[in-house]
């Protein structure tokens, strides 16, 4: 039987089994920020051990920075405070670090694709859930807690347990205002937050084959909150074109051989899977959450569940203080987020600004768009798309994870609802403990940013879009 | 700053238990991300559930009855979201040093095991009677087992499930795995050399 992606890069990475049953895998690539990573250094120092692979390392901040207003020190001391350790952590175990006066600072899972660090048949490892994004090039991405970040700063290495796979093959096209936003929204609610849990997520049919990278890398962010560890798509000359050229791939000769190598490394087509899940394109809307977690999703033009005996779905209607049977179209919004390592990318804010093109914010609404790297931000505004979004009365901001997560100034105030193309619906993510959060694609971000509440994206189409 | 390299084998945990209805409860409200604005773990202790605690007077957080609880009660998919390892840090500190629940989400188990939590699983219907005798009476002793895999709740006894890998690591007390990662370092860089992309193909 062929083997899967997961299991050539898991054979050819693997050091040796572990006494405890696991296996100690090979780390190719290791990306840290400022959040997750003080305490690991720290606990290396207190252990006298160094950083075994600091040219596999690479830093940037993300997290804790403001958009606004950047000068040095931050208003913040504890940002201040944490972007400093990651400065001074670098400098002393030799880690470049790509921070705010580099033109290649960004969100961290937005700048490894973007400057060709992200390669297939690697694997990856960051203290960040949504490492997994960097699949979308066919690597074998893994989000890591502060001790795991240890062990890989000091053996360059993790203990892992093995990892089934799930195919799922989304087939047919999408329809016009349907984005990768849409179709991982549509995996999660259909297969449930915790469905991926043990498994690897291998994304494939004619819908993901015809996706742009950026696609691919929005569909693999997700996968962790569908439960999966890890995500990926097989790497094609979709990949290949993509890698072609960017500043820290091979170059020359070097990247022929490469390609030969990344060619060879994705699953066989007599792969054995341990499932094999089969979704059809055309059943798949613009997806709006209505709850607490990215599963509770519903097409634009449907409606709200209803409790009835769910105590789970009782909960999040009460904390989103949304009423079961109603559509959620009309929902009112307070803030638009276009923005997050999902959908920050050049091609998700090209969609935004398509919608938000000569029309304005609604009074009620404050929006923002923040680009996910310092290039993003440098091509967009090489295109105009700045000037779109001004004139139609968003913010434009500098790079950074943003009102993601508001570990930053960027937050919701009191029980806001925010129209977001971030990740995360959670009670409490994006800062404010009662702020309440509508995940959805760009587009539908910037189309409910105009109308002032959830809306058809597909309604507002410009002409040349179908 | 964290303890030099001292692990400790862990097999019998003891004590009350604090029970924490609901499935998907994230890292997020576990610990909000504001108390991840800090070099350091410490402190986290004090900030478990905050937010929750807030919006939930009853929430059992806020009950000085499960006050010096040693093991969690959870239902499905506990710790989901955020990798961050803030969540376990803040359990632990708080004085958890056993999580009991339906299922875990992945990498908040990977997490708790790197620090020495233990969670480990029981089917729904043994949670519910744990967590029903709890509630009724919080100052029911539990004593959970790993080596014996089962806990114990004054006269209830319900098996519970832990990966052997799990288990071995938690009672061998190779829990912090820095050191075995570290144990045959040549092997590593003999990976490194073979990998195409570590060697510039
Ligand atoms: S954008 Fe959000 S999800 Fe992505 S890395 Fe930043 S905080 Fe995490």
């Amino acid at each position: 039987m062929g083997r899967t992606l997961l299991k050539k890069v898991w054979d050819l990475h693997t050091v040796r089994p572990l006494s405890t049953g696991q296996t100690q895998l090979f780390i190719g690539l290791h990306l840290i920020h400022e959040v997750t990573t003080p305490q690991a250094f720290d606990m290396l120092r207190s252990r006298g051990i160094g950083v075994a692979f600091p040219e596999r390392t690479f830093a940037t901040t993300d997290h804790i920075i403001p958009t606004l207003d950047q000068a040095r020190p931050f208003a913040d001391p504890l940002a201040e405070a944490m972007l400093s350790a990651l400065e001074r952590n670098c400098r002393e175990f030799g880690i470049p670090l790509w921070n705010l006066d580099s033109d290649r600072q960004g969100i961290v899972h937005v700048i490894g694709p973007e400057l060709g660090l992200t390669q297939p048949g690697m694997t990856i490892a960051c203290g960040d859930s949504h490492t997994s994004t960097h699949g979308a090039l066919g690597a074998v991405a893994l989000g890591i807690g502060t001790s795991q970040v240890r062990d890989v700063l000091a053996s360059q290495s993790l203990a892992m347990s093995p990892l089934k796979v799930r195919r799922i093959s989304v087939d047919g096209e999408l329809a016009a205002g349907v984005f990768a936003k849409d179709v991982v929204l549509e995996i999660i609610h259909r297969l449930g937050v915790k469905g991926g849990v043990g498994h690897a997520y291998e994304y494939g049919g004619s819908v993901i084959d015809a996706m742009s990278i950026d696609e691919r890398l929005t569909v693999c962010n997700m996968s962790i909150e569908g439960g999966a560890r890890v995500g990926y798509v097989n790497p094609d000359e979709t990949t290949f074109d993509y890698l072609r050229g960017r500043p820290l791939a091979p170059a020359g000769d070097a990247f022929d051989r490469a390609v030969s190598w990344w060619r060879s490394m994705a699953s066989d087509p007599g792969a054995g899977y341990d499932d094999v899940v089969q979704i059809d394109a055309a059943d798949i809307e613009p997806r709006v959450t209505w709850g607490i977690n990215p599963g509770q999703s519903v097409g634009v033009s449907g409606r709200i569940p209803s409790a009835g005996s769910n105590g789970g779905v009782a909960e999040a209607l009460a904390f989103m203080g949304l009423a079961g049977g109603d559509p959620i179209r009309g929902t009112k919004i307070d803030v638009a987020f276009v923005g997050s390592c999902t959908n920050s990318r050049l091609s998700d804010l090209r969609e935004a600004a398509r919608i938000a093109k000569g029309r304005r914010v609604a009074g009620h609404v404050k929006a923002l768009v923040v680009p996910g790297s310092q290039a993003v931000r440098a091509a967009a505004e090489a295109e105009g798309l700045d000037e779109v979004f001004r004139a139609a009365g968003f913010e434009w901001r500098g790079a950074g994870c943003s009102m993601c997560l508001a570990m930053n100034p960027d937050r919701l105030e009191g029980r806001q609802v925010c129209a977001s193309s971030s990740n995360r619906n959670f009670k409490g993510r994006q800062g404010s403990p009662t702020g309440r959060t509508l995940l959805m694609s760009p587009a539908m971000v910037a189309a409910a940013a105009l109308a002032g509440e959830v809306t058809d994206v597909r309604a507002v189409l410009p002409a040349s879009a179908s | 700053m964290e303890a030099p390299l001292s692990t400790r084998e862990i097999d019998r945990i003891e004590g009350t238990a604090i029970p924490v209805r609901g499935d998907n409860i994230d890292t997020d409200r576990i610990i909000p991300a504001r108390f991840l604005k800090a070099i350091t773990f410490d402190g986290l202790g004090d900030h478990v559930f905050e937010d929750d605690r807030a919006a939930m007077p009853g929430h059992p957080f806020a009950n000085p009855a499960y006050a010096g609880a040693r093991i969690l009660l959870a239902n499905e998919n506990f710790g989901s979201g955020s990798s961050r390892e803030h969540a376990p840090q803040a359990l632990k500190r708080w004085g958890i040093e056993a999580c009991v629940g339906e299922s875990f989400a992945e990498i908040f188990r990977g997490n708790s095991l790197a620090i020495g939590l233990a969670c480990v699983t029981a089917p729904p219907d043994a949670i519910d009677g744990l967590m029903s005798r709890v509630e009724a009476a919080p100052a029911t002793p539990l004593a959970l087992s790993l080596a014996g895999r089962v806990v114990e709740a004054d006269g209830l006894r319900v098996a519970i499930t832990v990966e052997d890998q799990v288990r071995d690591a938690l009672l061998a007390g190779t829990w912090d795995a820095t050191g075995l990662l570290l144990d045959d370092f040549d092997v590593v860089r003999g990976v490194a050399s073979r990998v195409p992309y570590v060697r510039g193909f």
